[in-house]
């Protein structure tokens, strides 16, 4: 999923659909399901403690966050995890878009300081 | 155009939710890379240098995949660069804004069974489906 073909080729739903991204979820989920459970079930880290996330609301910022961040993954093929790992190959489509990812991110900071939504500016995030 | 590579694909997703599992066990943290990949800038050692050593990882595991495989990792070089620091700038306020991205909503907060995870998801897919289309609607096929 480094290769941002592979990603487009499964959000080109009405195109040539490649659906290996929905493999790659589901083994995903599969075994995080299953570790989540063991180790919450341990209920101890080897290192620190438990840092979960603890809202549960739907509120407009999760999903206008989401819809954004759809359009920017749907239009390059890149998220934030394979964007780094792709440098190992070749260093260039992904500096442009880290280099502009983290001036998206300090750009919602910056809005967020000007526009209190009433939630905590610092809130952590849900991951 | 690519094939469908189901057990590749499957694999790859299992690392991936194998490293999840390491860093809740090792670190007591969620693996949402988005919010890792902004705390490395933070003035806190506790909270930059975990972050900085998965960030770390991340990029050296290309390295040793590239190594093991003796296969360059599949990549593109010939996206408009305009276009990509557009997509860049929205994935970052985005992934901010919505407290999340594919590996912290989809991999660990479906697999918490998070309703707000869940939601997220289910945006983010459906507007980057949507977002895809109509690019290639217009463009129509680079194949």
């Amino acid at each position: 999923m480094t290769d941002p073909e592979k990603v487009l080729g499964f959000l080109d739903v009405f195109g040539h659909w490649d659906p290996s991204l929905l493999m790659t979820m589901l083994g995903a989920v599969v075994v995080t399901t299953i570790g989540y459970r063991v180790v919450l079930h341990r209920g101890s880290v080897l290192k620190g403690v438990l840092h979960l996330p603890t809202r549960s609301d739907i509120d407009t910022r999760l999903l206008l966050g989401s819809a954004i961040f759809g359009i920017g993954w749907g239009l390059a093929g890149y998220c934030p995890g394979p964007v780094l790992t792709g440098i190992a190959n070749d260093v260039r489509e992904p500096l442009v878009f880290i280099v502009a990812m983290i001036a998206g991110s300090q750009l919602e900071k910056l809005w967020l300081r000007q526009h209190p939504t009433g939630a905590s500016v610092q809130e952590p995030p849900d991951s | 155009m690519t094939e469908f590579t189901p057990v590749a694909a499957a694999l790859g997703g299992a690392l991936i939710g194998l490293s999840a599992v390491l860093l809740l066990w090792l670190n007591g943290r969620i693996a949402g890379i988005s919010g890792i990949l902004y705390g490395v800038f933070s003035r806190q050692s506790g909270e930059r240098n975990w972050r900085l050593m998965f960030v770390a990882g991340l990029i050296l595991g290309g390295f040793a995949y590239q190594l093991i495989t003796q296969m360059p990792l599949a990549t593109r070089t010939d996206f408009p660069v305009a276009l990509l620091a557009l997509a860049g700038l929205l994935v970052g306020i985005g992934t901010r804004l919505g407290s999340g991205c594919t590996s912290g909503h989809a991999v660990c907060g479906i697999s918490r069974l998070s309703v707000r995870s869940i939601m997220a998801t289910v945006t983010f897919i459906a507007t980057g489906m949507i977002t895809t289309t109509l690019v290639r609607l217009i463009v129509g096929s680079t194949q």
